[in-house]
C-alpha cells in the first residue's frame, strides 16, 4: 500500500426531470479525489455520455439544500443537479 | 408537515388550519393549470418534484414568512397528472390585518417559483410533450 494513499470523497448524485434524461439515470454514487466541490462533481458528470447537454454551472443542491458552485463535498453526501425549476 | 401531495388541493382545510379569531386578514393565492403556453395548447401537464428537497425548502420559506410578517401561512403544491383547471399550488396568509396577508402571500409564492426543486412537463395538443423552462422564454420569442 503506498505511504500516502490519495483520499477519496463517494456521493450520491441525484438527476432530475431533462437532466435525467439527458445522462440516461436518475441516480449514481460517484468518487472524487479529496477535497472535491460542487463543481468537481459536475464536471465530472458532463464527461459522462450525454454530460455535454447539461450546463456548465447548473442549479445545485447538497444535502437537501441549495448549494453554490464553490462548495465543498463531503463522503456520503447527496448531491442534486437540478433544473430550470417550474413549480408554482 | 407535507406541503407536497398528489392529491386534489381542496382550500377549506388549508384556510381552517391558518385562521382563527384574530386573523382577520387572509389572502389567498392559487395557481391552476393554464389551457396554453406560450401560444400553444396545453392538454394537461405533470409535475414532479425532488420531493425530500422540495418538503425541505417549502418548511423553510413558510417559517421565513411567519418571522419576518406577523402571519400564519399554509402552502401546498400539487404533484402527479394535472388536468386543465387543476389547482397546482396554494398559498394562504391569516394576519390580524390585510397588509401583512397580502404581502407574505405574496412572498411566499414568489420563492416557491424561485427556490423549490419542483418540475413541469406540459403535453400539448399537437402530441407534443416538453419539460417547461422558465429561464428559456426569450429563446421562443
Amino acid at each position: 500500500m503506498p505511504a500516502a494513499a490519495v483520499s477519496a470523497v463517494t456521493v450520491r448524485v441525484l438527476l432530475f426531470a431533462s437532466y435525467a434524461e439527458h445522462l440516461g439515470a436518475e441516480a449514481m454514487d460517484l468518487t472524487l479525489p479529496s477535497p472535491a466541490t460542487v463543481a468537481d462533481v459536475v464536471d465530472h458528470l458532463r464527461g459522462l455520455p450525454g454530460g455535454r447537454l447539461l450546463p456548465v454551472k447548473p442549479l445545485c443542491a447538497r444535502n437537501l439544500a441549495h448549494a453554490g458552485q464553490d462548495d465543498s463535498v463531503t463522503d456520503g453526501d447527496e448531491i442534486a443537479l437540478l433544473p430550470p425549476l417550474a413549480g408554482g | 408537515m407535507a406541503f407536497l401531495t398528489g392529491d386534489p388541493i381542496e382550500l377549506p382545510p388549508l384556510l381552517a388550519s391558518v385562521c382563527s379569531p384574530a386573523r382577520g386578514g387572509v389572502s389567498v393565492f392559487l395557481g391552476q393549470v393554464r389551457d396554453h403556453h406560450e401560444g400553444r395548447a396545453v392538454v394537461r401537464l405533470e409535475y414532479s418534484a425532488y420531493g425530500p428537497m422540495a418538503e425541505a425548502e417549502c418548511a423553510r420559506i413558510v417559517t421565513e414568512a411567519e418571522r419576518r410578517w406577523t402571519v400564519r401561512v399554509a402552502l401546498r403544491h400539487r404533484v402527479g397528472s394535472l388536468a386543465i383547471g387543476d389547482v397546482a399550488v396554494a398559498v394562504v396568509a391569516a394576519s390580524a390585518h390585510r397588509a401583512d396577508a397580502f404581502t407574505a402571500c405574496r412572498f411566499v409564492i414568489e420563492e416557491v417559483k424561485l427556490r423549490v426543486p419542483i418540475w413541469k412537463r406540459e403535453h400539448y395538443a399537437d402530441g407534443t410533450v416538453t419539460w417547461v423552462d422558465p429561464t428559456a422564454t426569450l429563446q421562443h420569442v
